[in-house]
């Protein structure tokens, strides 16, 4: 098991590296991206079993689907920092002729991705396909996915959430990243959840819960809890409470940095926040 | 030679989906089958029965299942989703475009009840634009053969094929005239040789076609006929063959006038041969419930309205 201290190193450098690409093209979604950072990394650096030579098909090692693919540059950043990639390509991320393209494609050959999302509530469903081919090829990997929580205003994730219980889909571990937040405002705003837990639990999942998905410790025990109830005849969803924009000052508290990136002073600001602790690209 | 195209009776396109399904299930231990609560209607029962443990019932609930298609997909399988061509298409362009297109997936998209032969049900389910929104779709095959041994063939073939397939089929007991064994992929078949005039059709249409082609030659006419069941990729080779020789073209198909069959033979000709051009389609208009031989004529998709375009575009050519 990797250090916990060694975990948040790479999430920090994680973190500078997703400031650093949307800065680098002047756009993309930071907010979101530093809030899973801690996520991200715990997933690929120390609960998933899975192989960075990258096999499309994934046979014999554990998957992750991220469905809200506008958080794109912490995956991008968690997948080079893992091996898939070389870590110069970030600096291509929205660019012109690059693999690193805006929301995650499989179009241009990068290594890690499986599928197109960006158009939201299609990955529940893609994840689900590649829980139900595991299951007949006797392959006893898992499959993770994520799902931001404005997300779940999307008809095709209930589709998914109503199908997963009911074909007992139990090598299936979904994450909501619950930051509270979309474009347009707050999610209880916007369009509340309302009682989130229990719409889960009533469809049939177990569900558990990170309280602070910015603590790295917290979510490394509570993934290790929902592989441990794998295999069991239900599907595992995690209701992970994050912080948009954490921890840079000035990015937390607001929606205002779910699809904006930092000017030059911002980003000088934010950076000196974070520790450059495995190298910039 | 159009007197080697005999019917050997009516069964349903949809009914050869079926039967092969099965065939390609046996054959293929990757293939798999996924249905929206239209079981029954995809005729998907055999292989069910056969190979239950590869068949995803997904209740009512496409975009769901097209998003499972391409999570299979991902694996190495090789699903083929079944519902109604309106379910299979408007309603989950998204998901086809983003999962299974953009992404490459070997999804295989197989719809049924297309077209105004959908019958009694009316307007609501009688897709009439699918053929336009697939073949916009990069990298989308699109297929929609004409009778129970073409669509057989190619669910058959399509299996053997890599990348995503939109399969288009329907509803009625339709006369079965083509060969059940030779299916290629984007190949025209050429049912007759003519010089005065190119008629193409696809899917139930080509047994119009068919029929004015044979009423057309007992006038002195001669018929270019093609079967074009692949509209994307289009056979522009064998559609330039004809034209070239005919100097005009009647297009025929069970679908909107806008983005079918006809707009992707007029961008053909555009390019490389303009020629004067007839669509049997329908003309911008949603369909209405009734017996499919009844709309077929009344939305001017029958035999006599193929012979009057026919007529018309000789008229125009001069």
């Amino acid at each position: 098991m990797a250090e916990i201290a060694e975990l948040k190193k790479i999430a920090t450098q994680v973190r500078r590296d997703i400031l650093r690409q949307v800065h680098g093209c002047a756009s993309g979604h930071p907010g979101g991206s530093l809030g899973c950072a801690d996520f991200f990394t715990a997933l690929y650096f120390e609960i998933m079993d899975h192989d960075p030579s990258f096999n499309m098909k994934a046979a014999g090692e554990d998957v992750f689907f991220l469905s809200n693919g506008h958080i794109s540059p912490v995956w991008y950043s968690t997948l080079a920092r893992a091996g898939y990639f070389p870590i110069a390509e970030l600096a291509t991320f929205r660019k012109l002729n690059s693999r690193v393209q805006g929301h995650p494609a499989t179009h241009e050959g990068l290594p890690g991705i499986r599928v197109a999302s960006g158009s939201l509530g299609q990955g529940l469903s893609v994840a689900i396909g590649m829980a139900i081919a595991k299951k007949l090829d006797g392959d006893d990997k898992l499959v993770f996915a994520l799902t931001g929580d404005g997300e779940l205003q999307e008809g095709q994730i209930w589709e998914a959430v109503m199908f997963a219980p009911h074909n007992k889909i139990d090598n299936l571990i979904v994450t909501v990243d619950l930051n509270g937040r979309q474009i347009d405002g707050d999610t209880k705003d916007v369009l509340s959840l309302g009682d989130i837990e229990g719409k889960w639990r009533t469809f049939g999942w177990e569900v558990l819960n990170i309280q602070d998905g910015n603590d790295m410790e917290e979510i490394v025990k509570v993934l290790h809890q929902a592989k441990s109830m794998s295999g069991q005849g239900k599907p595992i969803v995690i209701l992970m409470r994050t912080e948009m924009g954490y921890p840079i000052d000035f990015m937390v508290g607001t929606h205002k940095w779910h699809g904006a990136a930092p000017n030059d002073a911002q980003l000088e600001n934010a950076l000196g926040q974070l520790e450059e602790t495995l190298g910039d690209y | 030679m159009l007197q080697d195209y005999i019917s050997s009776g009516s069964k349903a396109t949809r009914d050869g989906f079926g039967e092969a399904l099965y065939e390609v299930g046996a054959q293929n231990e990757n293939v798999m089958a996924l249905c929206a609560d239209l079981v029954a209607s995809l005729k998907m029962q055999k292989f069910i029965d056969h190979f239950p443990t590869r068949f995803v019932q997904t209740g009512i609930a496409e975009a769901n299942m097209i998003g499972i298609a391409a999570g299979l997909a991902t694996a190495g399988k090789i699903p083929y989703t079944g519902t109604f061509a309106n379910f299979s298409t408007g309603r989950v362009y998204d998901q086809i475009r983003q999962s299974v297109a953009y992404s490459h997936k070997n999804v295989k998209i197989c719809a049924s009840h297309a077209g105004l032969t959908l019958g009694e049900d009316g307007a609501t389910h009688q897709i009439l634009e699918d053929i336009g929104m697939m073949r916009m779709v990069p990298g989308m095959t699109v297929i929609n053969p004409c009778d129970f041994n073409q669509t057989k063939a190619a669910t058959k073939a399509i299996a053997e094929y890599y990348g995503p397939v939109y399969l288009r089929f329907g509803r009625p007991n339709w006369p079965n005239i083509m060969s059940d064994t030779k299916f290629e992929i984007g190949k025209a078949v050429i049912m007759n040789e003519g010089t005065d005039v190119t008629i193409i059709a696809t899917g139930h249409l080509v047994w119009n076609a068919l029929e004015a082609a044979r009423n057309l030659e007992a006038k002195g006419i001669s018929v270019y006929l093609i079967n074009i069941h692949t509209i994307k990729p289009l056979d522009e080779e064998a559609i330039l063959d004809a034209v070239s020789k005919t100097k005009c073209v009647v297009t025929c198909e069970e679908h909107q006038i806008n983005g079918g069959l006809g707009d992707a033979v007029a961008n053909v000709l555009a390019r490389n041969f303009p020629s004067p051009q007839e669509y049997v389609a329908v003309k911008d208009s949603f369909g209405e419930s009734g017996n499919p031989m009844d709309l077929l004529i009344k939305y001017g998709l029958g035999t006599a309205d193929v012979e009057a375009a026919a007529l018309k575009v000789l008229e125009r050519k001069g």
